[in-house]
């Protein structure tokens, strides 16, 4: 794992609604290394899409409100003016959409999609775009790589289009790459080549890959570490194979209980009582996981839970994880209360 | 005695085109398909978008005319029944669709959504019908009060018990289920899963599965098919399949399943990279030379394989 | 794409016969025909049956049409009773002049609407999106004729500007520039009139497209790939937000021939809308079939140049 290539301090991410605004994400701390894959992983709602959105300076101005630092290069990207941004964005970071069917411009052909930011941040000629254009469709893994530059979006298939997507992210070697649920959309034997591409590339780049996603499928083929986040925080950070194996924070203990694996066969799947609360109705004080593990007693929560880093680079918020259990014969609570 | 048998069952559109928009060919989305599945089974079908599960779903409950072949429910052929006659059927059969939030009138409580198929079959008094709601409401472990409520206050997961209350109210036999958690998180797919299970005992149900995950599949389901292009490539028990896969799509399906293993991941990827290998090699021996699938060939009383 | 116009041709040959059949027995079911017009007080009825059998007015409704839709296809319109001319001599300029008022109404009105769509649609919620939203409810909400009356007085009357009536000055010789000129001076007040009230549509499309797309995933990538907002603009939301005002240029076109009637009676503006009116209240019926073929036949060529048009700009219908 090498040097860190983005750092991000207390970044708060905080949605306009009625007047009021409601952070999506809460005070988020966060290193990412060159060369490595950091997973973020988390149900819908968690805030990490926001997160992401918020690297590449994606959020509506007027709605919302950034807090804390994103550092790139010793400079805070949040601070950065218009012009400033656009010389980092698709150049030093780069980013990878999760639908490949609506990512892509229907008007525009392949080839200049993939030209478009050497335009911005290169001084290539004409030829000498093309040329790069080319490479990268065939780095890509696409066939017959002079056709597909002259096609539209529409004439290709979702496995193709996300590599044309990545070949886009990929155009001026970027330091930092966002995939943002990069292969939700596909199928399994392309999510499968999707995953292995992306390994591959990053042999060559030397990235750091920040890669969203809810499937933890993916995380143990792809990531390197992982993030779990639960409503706008971060509530367990380590190694993949430690939140895979030893994870500690009941949320990620119950996401992992959830899903159905060889080893679940038939059995019942663990459930999380309850559901995410919305950023409107989410209590911001105490651990904001205890309202679905009511069985744990309120003395086990802090009153004010911080990431702690309860062994070498794993951290947790919450002391709550120490007499965690799940509850016998309850396992799949049927009945949930309806608010 | 299975419940539902299906035989040769094909479904084609035509594709328009030349001059006078005339058909010139055939979109042969399913294409000579056999199963059956027994009472209190879980069936499923497995394959990617596109290869023509949820034709097959469709076509047996009426929703997509079988172009050729037989759909035998309870010893009568469907496809040779009129649209009235058929009704009586689909009163046995219903389904659960993927999307919670589309699949719902949103216009409308859910004491007439969960009512409105039994409007059609029965006449019953306002207050009859609230109770057989809130009955099926409660089997569904949703708060039986809630009936006058609209789905937009609903999370998806109770939106898709929502769904299930509805197919439930006409006390089917078969539930056809096309990808029901494939919308939904990680912890509400649990939540409905475990429910699925649940309430398949309690109602001696019949589940007819769709899905395009495999580990879902794995955990829901007795026996499988799994389906490219229309066809059957392989058909069996989940250890059939899952320990012994036999047919090269089926193996590259199973390579491609995320474990939540990190050990062997170099592995895995060579394992992977064999198999595309000896997909290219071995394809003569699966597909003829117009790329079909061939018939299945039974190799155990459970397992059959299309092979040459 | 030569096979595309050609299918579609050909699609027109039976649209365009339904229509010429709807027409004629329309026409056929007035009350009074091509003699009523004529006929002074005196006639004698004997004299009139006479006529009428003489023209052909007593066969079998279908001989009729098969009379009167041979002569069309050879381009022998009729006579006008009325005018006591070929059909075809009394289109001719005025076809030419409802044309050419159609043309720069368009023209105009996509130079007002288009920038104030895009205005609109970009800054959104913004004072100047108010204002052209304002405008523009006040432009659908205004009747044509009211607002052409009032341009009229305005500009015609009261300030002189420009002239209130006819198409071109009675003086001015054919090809001189001061022909072109007095055209063009002749135009201003019923383009005017047309086109401010025209952009309603296209303001209001063009700003809903542009809200809808600017939210779109690929507007993403474009920023993501660090393209500065103005080329985001011009380069991706733009393009695809006018894809849906392409595909309405063909109804466009169809519309204006069908409001011309009002403008042209207004401004006395000598064009197939203002004998259109005096046609029918004289129940000139060769004229007015030969104008509601014409179009009848706008609609149709319309309908298909949308298609074309927007075939044309996406990649997505092309055409082979």
């Amino acid at each position: 794992m090498g040097n860190p290539v983005l750092k991000i301090r207390n970044l708060s991410v905080s949605f306009k609604i009625k007047d009021y605004h409601y952070p999506a994400v809460d005070d988020v701390t966060l290193t990412i290394n060159e060369d490595e894959v950091l997973a973020i992983v988390g149900e819908s709602g968690c805030g990490k899409s926001a997160l992401a959105l918020s690297i590449m300076g994606l959020h509506p101005k007027g709605r919302t409100k950034i807090d804390g630092e994103i550092n790139y290069q010793d400079q805070n990207i949040l601070r950065l003016n218009d012009a400033s941004l656009n010389k980092v964005r698709g150049n030093e970071i780069a980013m990878i959409f999760q639908d490949p069917l609506t990512a892509l411009n229907p008007l525009v052909r392949i080839g200049k999609q993939i030209e478009e930011s050497m335009k911005y941040h290169t001084n290539f000629s004409a030829s000498q775009r093309k040329k790069r254009a080319l490479e990268l469709l065939g780095k890509v893994g696409i066939p017959y790589v002079k056709r597909v530059y002259a096609q539209y979006p529409h004439e290709l298939s979702g496995g193709m289009r996300q590599r044309v997507v990545i070949a886009i992210a990929l155009a001026c070697n970027p330091k930092v790459l966002i995939a943002d649920e990069p292969t939700t959309a596909l199928d399994v034997t392309i999510q499968a080549q999707i995953l292995d591409l992306m390994k591959t590339l990053q042999e060559d780049t030397m990235a750091g890959i920040i890669l969203i996603t809810h499937d933890l499928g993916v995380v143990a083929e792809m990531a390197d570490r992982v993030a779990v986040m639960y409503a706008g925080q971060i509530v367990e950070i380590a190694d993949v194979d430690t939140i895979l194996k030893k994870p500690l924070h009941p949320y990620t203990r119950s996401l992992l209980n959830s899903i159905p694996s060889k080893m679940s066969n038939k059995s019942r799947l663990h459930v999380i009582e309850g559901v995410v609360p919305t950023i409107q109705n989410l209590k911001r004080n105490g651990c904001r996981f205890a309202p679905r593990i009511k069985w744990i007693g309120g003395s086990e929560h802090q009153e004010n839970p911080l990431l702690e880093e309860v062994e070498p680079d794993h951290w947790v918020r919450c002391s709550c994880y120490r007499n965690f259990y799940f509850p016998k014969g309850k396992t799949g609570e049927k009945h949930d209360v309806l608010t | 005695m299975s419940l539902l048998k299906v035989n040769d069952l094909k479904v084609h559109y035509p594709i328009l085109g030349g001059f006078f928009h005339t058909v010139i060919d055939h979109v042969r989305a399913v294409d000579g398909v056999s199963f059956e599945l027994r009472p209190g089974e879980t069936y499923g079908l497995v394959g990617e978008s596109g290869c023509g599960k949820t034709t097959i779903g469709r076509a047996i409950i009426g929703l997509n005319k079988a172009t050729s072949g037989e759909i035998n429910f309870n010893g009568t052929d469907l496809t040779q029944l009129s649209r009235g006659q058929r009704r009586q059927y689909t009163k046995d059969i219903q389904m659960i669709f993927q999307d919670p939030y589309s699949s719902l009138n949103a216009r409308k409580r859910v004491l007439d959504i969960v009512a409105e198929p039994i409007r059609n079959f029965e006449r019953l008094s306002s207050e009859e019908e609230r109770k057989r709601v809130q009955f099926v409401i409660e089997r569904v472990g949703l708060n039986p009060e809630i009936i006058y409520k609209y789905p937009h206050e609903f999370s998806g997961g109770q939106r898709q018990r929502i769904g299930i209350a509805r197919a439930l109210m006409l006390n089917p036999k078969l539930i056809i289920a096309d990808e029901p958690v494939s919308a939904l998180d990680v912890s509400v797919q649990a939540q409905v899963l475990n429910f699925m299970q649940d309430i398949q005992k309690e109602f001696n149900l019949t589940y007819l599965f769709i899905s395009h995950d495999l580990g879902i599949i794995r955990h829901m389901c007795d026996r499988m098919g799994i389906m490219y292009r229309g066809r059957f490539v392989e058909e069996g028990t989940s250890e059939d399949i899952y320990n012994e896969p036999q047919h090269i799509y089926t193996k590259r399906l199973i390579a491609a399943i995320p474990e939540l293993e990190t050990a062997n991941r170099k592995e895995k990827t060579h394992i992977r990279n064999q198999i595309a290998e000896e997909y290219r090699q071995t394809k003569h021996q699966f597909f003829d030379k117009d790329g079909r699938v061939f018939s299945l060939k039974k190799i155990s009383d459970t397992h059959s394989v299309a092979m040459q | 794409m030569l096979k595309f116009l050609l299918r579609r041709t050909l699609i027109m040959i039976p649209q365009l016969f339904i229509l010429s059949v709807l027409i004629f027995l329309l026409a056929k079911s007035m009350p009074g025909d091509a003699l009523t017009g004529q006929i002074g007080p005196q006639i004698d009825a004997e004299r009139l049956i006479e006529l009428r059998e003489k023209a052909g007015l007593n066969d079998p409704w279908h001989e009729q049409y098969a009379r009167w839709i041979g002569n069309v296809i050879q381009g022998d319109f009729g006579k006008s009773a009325i005018y006591q001319q070929k059909v075809t001599n009394l289109i001719g300029d005025r076809l030419g002049n409802t044309l050419l008022l159609s043309a720069s109404i368009l023209l105009v009105s996509y130079l007002i609407a288009i920038p104030l769509g895009i205005i609109a649609g970009r800054w959104t919620d913004s004072w100047v999106d108010k204002l052209i939203v304002w405008y523009n409810y006040l432009a659908f909400a205004t009747p044509l004729f009211v607002f052409a009356l009032i341009i009229l007085f305005i500009f015609g009357f009261t300030l002189q500007w420009f002239p209130i009536g006819g198409s071109v000055d009675i003086q001015a010789d054919k090809g001189t520039m001061d022909y072109v000129l007095s055209k063009t001076e002749h135009l201003v007040l019923p383009t005017m009139a047309g086109s401010l009230l025209a952009t309603f549509g296209t303001i209001q499309y063009l700003r809903n497209e542009i809200i809808d797309t600017k939210i779109k995933d690929f507007v993403k990538t474009a920023r993501s790939k660090g393209v500065p907002e103005r080329k985001v603009y011009s380069q991706h939301i733009f393009r695809n937000s006018l894809l849906p005002i392409a595909a309405f240029l063909g109804y466009e076109i169809t519309g204006l021939i069908g409001g011309s009637i009002f403008l042209e009676s207004i401004f006395s503006y000598p064009g197939l809308g203002q004998l259109f009116l005096s046609s029918i209240s004289s129940r000139d019926f060769s004229v007015v079939n030969i104008l509601v073929l014409i179009s009848g036949s706008a609609a149709i060529v319309g309908t298909m140049l949308s298609d074309l048009i927007l075939s044309w700009v996406d990649p997505r219908i092309r055409v082979d």
